[in-house]
């Protein structure tokens, strides 16, 4: 009963939260009779129209392939290159300040570049999404090996395992963790550049359709729905990357 | 050879100008309990590190079996106060981790034996996050115990411990050592726990540590504390420590 009681608790004040904000919305929207600006009704209608004739599902599907891409690409890139950059105080010490520099550009700055280099199909957004995960998992790889608790190093040295040993059995699994906050922080952002990658050209995803609805006579209903839809999806990414905490291996990083 | 089976040769050791270790000399025999006794900051760590082979000496040397320390090895294995229980591993797979060999069934039975040895059956399968303090120890000394080193390095063990659980874990160790036969050195602060477990005692001198003192402990175990021998033993050791 308490359990229930909990559950209901942490679900029942954000979506009260929710229905009151969508409440004034609707209130404010109806009193001032904008001609433009729309109701949540009309939001719900417009985008239950688009899903009914299926162009909504091509759009997301067009972002998350994107995303997929770009997001993997740059995984398999960030964690083996953060692990040695972790590990080989060398390498971090040649490779950190160029990353390091690279990373603040904002993914809007590599646009231009990425038009010249790959036109205006897939492989620009993929790019941008790329350049935009890869540092935040980078890093986040890296740190993780280099604190790495010395207990546990030394533990495995008093033992004396082989490198190979150590590196699958002691380094890997203490890394794991952080890796996967690298992985929500990379997802995140590679959420939020996909749209904005979509803004420019192509004519498929989110971030083209909100365009399409704006350009294409004023579809503020469209553009809304888009929005909230590219929230939704995104707290999606989010939740399933999270059930990578709830691995056995890497529990103990989260619980107190 | 002798039958001493670590040989501490004048070892110094410092960290910029402050000298931590002095000249520090001292045998220990094969299967002999040496208790460390000291200050707390008087670099007991740091003498039981170089020991290991973790930390190198700026001075002297240390030889175990007539070899020169260079490194850690398996053959002695560091018990510390926090512990380096790897906590993504499961209890079975932190026993099993030091033991080489290629027969799995053959490494299984080892870790079961000395999973049941020092009490933790039917906790095999059991992550460290989901275990109490004193149970962590256990599954240290565990995967210490099954690779069958000659000589167990203890830096304040049980400190991290509850008083009772401390007590409790020291008996342990006692009954673990009737079985199986270790050369062990103990760094601790407590008197009463070196009293208990080692058969003698060196107490150090503050920083730069030096040993000022050494004291037999000639009592059978097990041990009572309120023997009036161990009691002015107590109490000889803390007039040492300037207490």
């Amino acid at each position: 009963m308490r359990q229930i009681d909990s559950k209901l608790m942490r679900v029942l004040p954000p979506a009260l939260l929710i229905a009151l904000l969508t409440a004034i919305w609707w209130i404010v929207v109806a009193n001032s009779d904008s001609p433009i600006f729309p109701t949540p009704g009309q939001v719900a209608s417009g985008a239950w129209a688009l899903a009914q004739d299926g162009t909504l599902w091509q759009h997301i599907e067009a972002s998350l392939f994107r995303v997929e891409i770009g997001f993997g690409l740059a995984f398999l890139v960030a964690v083996p290159l953060g692990l040695w950059m972790g590990w080989v105080s060398s390498a971090f010490f040649t490779l950190n300040p160029l990353f390091q520099m690279l990373r603040p550009i904002s993914p809007i700055a590599w646009i231009p570049v990425a038009i010249l280099w790959f036109g205006v199909g897939d492989f620009s957004p993929i790019f941008l999404i790329f350049i935009s995960s890869v540092f935040p998992m980078m890093v986040q790889t890296t740190m993780g090996v280099r604190t790495i608790d010395r207990r546990y190093l030394r533990a495995a040295a008093n033992f004396g395992v082989s490198r190979w040993v150590l590196f699958r059995r002691v380094v890997i699994p203490a890394v794991l963790p952080e890796i996967i906050v690298g992985m929500r922080i990379g997802l995140g952002v590679a959420w939020l550049v996909v749209v904005a990658a979509e803004m420019i050209a192509l004519n498929s995803g989110l971030g083209y359709l909100i365009m399409d609805s704006r350009n294409a006579g004023n579809r503020y209903d469209l553009v809304i729905a888009s929005m909230i839809i590219i929230g939704v999806i995104g707290l999606l990414l989010d939740g399933a990357t999270r059930l990578l905490e709830g691995l056995d291996t890497v529990k103990w990083r989260y619980v107190r | 050879m002798s039958d001493k089976q670590i040989a501490v040769d004048g070892i110094s050791k410092g960290f910029g100008a402050l000298s931590v270790v002095d000249q520090v000399s001292f045998d220990v025999r094969d299967g002999e309990f040496v208790a460390i006794v000291g200050p707390s900051g008087c670099g007991k760590s740091t003498l039981l590190n170089i020991i290991a082979g973790f930390e190198r000496p700026d001075r002297g040397a240390v030889w175990i079996d007539g070899v020169k320390v260079a490194s850690p090895s398996r053959n002695g294995i560091m018990i510390s106060q926090h512990g380096s229980v790897f906590p993504w591993l499961t209890v079975q797979d932190n026993v099993m981790f030091g033991l080489t060999g290629t027969d799995q069934s053959e490494r299984m039975a080892l870790a079961h034996r000395y999973i049941e040895m020092v009490g933790l059956s039917g906790f095999e399968k059991a992550y460290p996050h989901e275990l109490s303090g004193g149970m962590l120890k256990r599954v240290e000394l565990a995967r210490a115990f099954v690779v069958k080193p000659e000589i167990l390095y203890m830096d304040e063990p049980f400190s991290a411990l509850d008083a009772l659980m401390s007590l409790r874990m020291q008996s342990e160790l006692r009954r673990i050592l009737e079985e199986e036969r270790h050369t062990v050195l103990l760094i601790t602060h407590d008197v009463e726990e070196a009293i208990f477990l080692a058969d003698r005692i060196l107490v150090l001198s503050p920083r730069p540590t030096t040993i000022q003192t050494r004291f037999q402990v000639d009592l059978p175990h097990p041990r009572k504390l309120s023997d009036p021998k161990a009691q002015s033993l107590r109490e000889d050791i803390l007039k040492e420590l300037g207490l």
